[in-house]
């Protein structure tokens, strides 16, 4: 018999946040030695490499980043299988799903997933345009449409429709500023208060500059391995039991609801039925809250509550401890938002829970976490649930 | 600096507002596409460029303050989504207007304007915005 399970034995990351002593290829060696090393593996142990990144063409103008990694990271004479996986800002949990797959299919047994990041060598109206390119460039972009534009533009529609105060939304970066205060890898520890996230400066109105994830560096590293890996050395891992990614328009105006993330509704059926969980079962949920109305449209669309209804969560039920903890890394927001390591980082957070080693920000008897990933407006979702012991 | 093709090839549909007709389902789409996402291998063949009246409402906007480099000069600026009365939603800047005066579901035609330059020596593109009714 193939062997079915695919599980999680070690994790790492660099530090998000403005790194200006860092390149790209130091992010990535830092974050996958880290993994390694906390895995107990040896180059001889690793059967392929998945590297996630977003931009890197355009930011640092080096492709071929598959390469980059592997040769950085010392495994070039080995010939390792080394390929990048891009699926803009879900680029991480994409590469996560393929590294799954590759051991499900049974080709491999133990696999290395990176994300990684460089964003702050531009900057200021550049890196802005860079970042637009995860949009359709041709028919947004072209015209002025930004990342944040678009996500405003979603965001005052809603507001609209359900009758939904700007307060609800500032919640999200609040609850992100208080969990990241526990999180030292995280680029924020400054805590935030409502009124500050209300009244921070207009980046693309009704969102403020607390709406917005900020420009990060950073990488993050995961090992995955097989059952048969697992037996062999009598190892117990976290479990990915549900992994499903879907797709939308790439462009927000071609869709029948531009606040509803089909993209992520159709992946979140997909994982609960794969992994056989309810949603009440979640103990945290880490979601892709690049902008902070798709938190509260990511909550509706994974079916914890109605849409138009997240205001109901955002006060408290997000908080640790609540019904749904949000984002105990601190999400993009806080945390960090490097494109292309984002995915993989919820996972690196999802590991430390799972194995109660989150320090201060612990949720409590935590045993399924669900990771959501998204791409640009929505245009792609991938979701993991995982299984603690 | 950008070809003068890339800019070519579109402006056809950037000048006029050209997009697609599926003459199996009758569908419109803007901007232009090859398959139609309904009709599939239905419409191979059958997409037709169809004239857009450039009439339309504004379905949401945002006033945008942080840009791209080739905005810097137009912020604040009106991003929006409008709702063409043939049916394609099209994201656009809304012009001439104060932006207080802009809303959901008020109407909207097209005006031909400059949309961005690349850099200072590159092309000028033009391109469609919207101004209120």
């Amino acid at each position: 018999m193939l062997s079915n399970n695919v599980y999680i034995i070690g994790a790492g990351e660099t530090k998000y946040g403005e790194l200006w002593d860092k390149s790209l290829r130091n992010l990535a060696v830092e974050a996958g030695l880290k993994a390694i090393e906390n895995a107990g593996i040896y180059s001889k142990d690793i059967d392929a490499i998945y590297g996630a990144n977003g931009l890197a063409g355009t930011i640092n103008e080096q492709e071929n980043i598959g390469a980059l990694i592997a040769d950085f990271s010392g495994l070039s004479n080995e010939g390792i299988p080394s390929i990048r996986v891009e699926a803009s800002t879900a680029s991480g949990g994409a590469a996560l799903r393929e590294a799954y797959l590759s051991i499900k299919s049974g080709e491999y047994n133990v696999v290395v997933v990176g994300g990684v990041e460089k964003m702050t060598d531009i900057h200021g109206s550049d890196i802005i345009e860079k970042m637009s390119s995860i949009l359709d460039r041709e028919w947004e972009a072209f015209y002025g449409a930004t990342p944040a534009a678009m996500a405003a533009i979603i965001a005052r529609k809603y507001m609209h429709d359900f009758n939904v105060e700007k307060e609800a939304l500032a919640m999200v970066p609040v609850n992100d500023h208080l969990n990241a205060s526990k999180n030292l890898n995280a680029q924020y520890h400054n805590k935030l208060t409502l009124k500050q996230a209300m009244d921070a400066i207009p980046v693309a109105e009704p969102l403020n500059l607390m709406d917005c994830s900020p420009v990060s560096d950073g990488a993050a590293a995961v090992v995955l391995a097989s059952e048969e890996y697992m037996k062999r050395n009598k190892k117990e891992g976290i479990k990915i039991i549900g992994s499903a990614i879907a797709q939308d328009y790439l462009s927000v105006g071609s869709r029948d609801s531009i606040y509803t993330l089909k993209s992520t509704k159709l992946a979140a059926e997909k994982a609960f039925r794969r992994a056989n969980v309810k949603r009440d079962d979640i103990s945290f949920v880490e979601l892709h809250d690049s902008f902070s109305i798709y938190a509260l449209l990511e909550l509706e669309d994974l079916g914890f509550v109605e849409k138009g209804k997240a205001k109901e969560l955002v006060y408290d039920e997000i908080k640790t401890g609540g019904r749904i903890p949000v984002n105990p890394s601190g999400g993009l927001k806080a945390k960090g938002d490097p494109y292309g390591a984002v995915g993989v980082g919820q996972v690196v957070e999802a590991y430390l829970q799972l194995n109660e080693k989150a320090g201060e920000r612990q949720i409590k008897n935590a045993k399924y976490a669900l990771l959501h990933n998204m791409a640009g407006t929505g245009t792609s979702s991938v979701i993991h649930i995982l299984e603690g012991y | 600096m950008t070809e003068l093709s890339r800019i070519w090839r579109e402006t056809e549909y950037r000048y006029n507002l050209i997009g697609y007709k599926c003459k199996n389902c009758n569908r419109t789409y803007f901007p232009p596409r090859d398959i139609c996402p309904y009709c599939h291998r239905e419409s191979i063949g059958k997409m037709e460029k169809f004239k857009l009246s450039g009439n339309g409402e504004i379905t949401s906007y945002s006033i945008v303050h942080e840009s791209s480099s080739a905005f810097k000069r137009q912020v604040p600026y009106v991003m929006a989504l409008i709702k063409l009365n043939e049916g394609p939603v099209i994201t656009a800047q809304i012009v001439d207007c104060d932006p207080d005066n802009v809303e959901i579901g008020k109407k909207v035609h097209m005006a031909f304007r400059k949309i961005r330059e690349d850099g200072t020596n590159g092309i000028i593109e033009y391109g469609y915005k919207f101004k209120l009714a």
